[in-house]
């Protein structure tokens, strides 16, 4: 029996999309069953971020209508060996095609076959949001330091902790630009840790490479070298029960010891 | 079949104090009232007299009440101060309490939660910006105000609302309103404040400690230490 997370956040464009995905390739790296499920009824896109958007045959509107049976609907990742698939979202009718029993028994029914179900959930707190809350047993929320990205988090954690049988939610803090957090332009990950007050469970750092592999259609976490890969690396540690500690945000931060190591000449 | 009296008419120095039997029906009470009144009542006296009506161990619903009322008035030199009575109901006597206790509450308030309660509000937490408090009473505190708080909300102007962080981004006591500043200095920031109407109908900000003479009314403690 898997475990089906939301990942989820409230304001809009702050990575959910991308976040599902390179959890999903990272928990898949890590030989999990995995199937990612985009509930953007209407606006969907983790299919093209995975690189998948040519392949779709039926999506989740057809599962939940009965008009295909839901393995028919799902698509496999060919870059692994039957590790990872992604159900797709309705692209051609809204959020309203389903209703959140419908998603709950959809989910129940994947949870079988799949060890982590990560559900893509749309911007919002409306009908998309209930229908992705609907199957979660627990749930991930991603806010950028910006305060009406934590502000809108704040919400979405409200709204989640009255979710019945639901674990307590936790935060991945994105696309960190550490020198506008060290100016002072951008609020701290302590900041909005504290402000949200819930577990950290990851950090990311704003990377060009993230884009760049979404729109190749090739999630960053398949890079072993990049930080914002190894970042979600180790997010998905952490959700396998892993105890790894956050990144360093400044690699090349310079302590005294090492500035006085360089100037003897001992240092690199 | 009348025994003794229903309705005793008592003269004191500060006017008349009517006295009705609680065991007796309300018709008879009514009747023997009227012809009491019309007994009592002489033409041409044009001073007022205060009266206060006691109903003793009987139950007088607000309709009663105002026609125990008009019936007194109609004696034109007759005004009705009070009614008393002995007895309240369970709804009222439930929103007394309410109105009267404090609730306390160990959370934080996300944005777009609003807790709202009778009486005064004791928050053992944050309120986060975004979130609401309401209290018919005071508002207490105990971490850091960054939403709104409306203390007094039924329309109570002795109401303040403390905080150990106060940053609050409006704040309201019953029907004034005071906005935050658009930026808050750090620095300026002290420990625990608390805000209350001054004389001039305006929300102030001052040190937790001047509450203590502005609303002694807040200690409900009794005795000495």
């Amino acid at each position: 029996m898997g475990e089906a997370i939301v990942i989820t956040s409230g304001k809009g464009g702050v990575g959910k999309t991308t976040t599902t995905a390179n959890l999903g390739t990272a928990l898949a790296l890590q030989e999990k069953k995995v199937c990612l499920v985009d509930t953007d009824i209407g606006l969907r896109n983790l299919d093209v971020v995975m690189g998948l958007e040519n392949r779709i045959i039926y999506d989740l509107v057809d599962v939940v209508e009965g008009r295909c049976k839901t393995h028919q609907a799902l698509v496999k990742d060919k870059r692994f060996n039957d590790l990872l698939y992604l159900l797709p979202a309705a692209q051609t009718t809204d959020k309203s095609a389903v209703a959140p029993e419908q998603m709950k028994k959809l989910i129940d029914e994947l949870k079988q076959d799949y060890d982590y179900i990560l559900i893509d959930c749309p911007a919002g707190i409306e009908q998309g949001y209930k229908n992705a809350v609907a199957g979660a047993d627990r749930a991930i929320v991603v806010t950028t330091p910006e305060k009406s990205s934590v502000r809108d988090a704040d919400r979405v954690i409200g709204l989640l902790e009255k979710e019945e049988g639901m674990a307590p939610p936790k935060l991945i803090v994105n696309r960190i630009r550490n020198h506008m957090v060290k100016e002072g332009d951008m609020l701290d990950v302590d900041e909005v840790a504290a402000h949200l007050s819930i577990e950290l469970i990851g950090i990311v750092a704003d990377d060009d490479e993230v884009i760049k592999s979404s729109h190749n259609g090739e999630p960053v976490a398949h890079n072993p070298n990049n930080r914002a890969s190894i970042a979600y690396r180790n997010i998905a540690r952490r959700i396998l029960g892993e105890s790894v500690p956050l990144q360093q945000l400044d690699p090349e931060k310079e302590t005294f010891i090492s500035k006085f190591k360089k100037f003897i000449g001992m240092g690199r | 079949m009348k025994t003794g009296q229903n309705v005793v008419i008592k003269g004191t120095k500060d006017g008349l104090t009517l006295q009705l039997n609680d065991k007796c029906a309300y018709n008879e009470l009514i009747e023997e009232l009227t012809e009491k009144l019309d007994a009592v009542t002489k033409d041409g006296q044009d001073t007022l007299i205060t009266v206060s009506v006691q109903t003793g161990n009987r139950y007088i619903t607000e309709e009663e009440k105002e026609t125990l009322k008009s019936l007194i008035r109609q004696r034109r030199h007759l005004v009705v101060e009070e009614i008393k009575s002995n007895v309240l109901t369970i709804d009222e006597a439930v929103r007394w309490k309410e109105e009267n206790e404090i609730v306390s509450y160990a959370g934080r308030i996300r944005s777009g939660q609003v807790l709202e309660v009778p009486g005064d509000l004791l928050l053992i937490g944050d309120v986060n910006p975004g979130g609401k408090v309401m209290a018919g009473g005071s508002i207490y505190v105990a971490g850091a105000l960054k939403g709104v708080a409306h203390a007094g909300c039924y329309g109570n102007d002795q109401a303040v609302i403390t905080a150990a962080k106060m940053m609050p981004s409006q704040l309201r006591i019953s029907s004034y309103l005071n906005r935050a500043p658009d930026r808050y200095d750090e620095e300026e920031i002290t420990e625990s404040e608390c805000a209350f109407i001054n004389d001039e109908n305006q929300i102030v900000i001052d040190r937790l400690q001047v509450l203590k003479y502005l609303r002694p009314d807040i200690s409900t403690f009794k005795g000495g230490f």
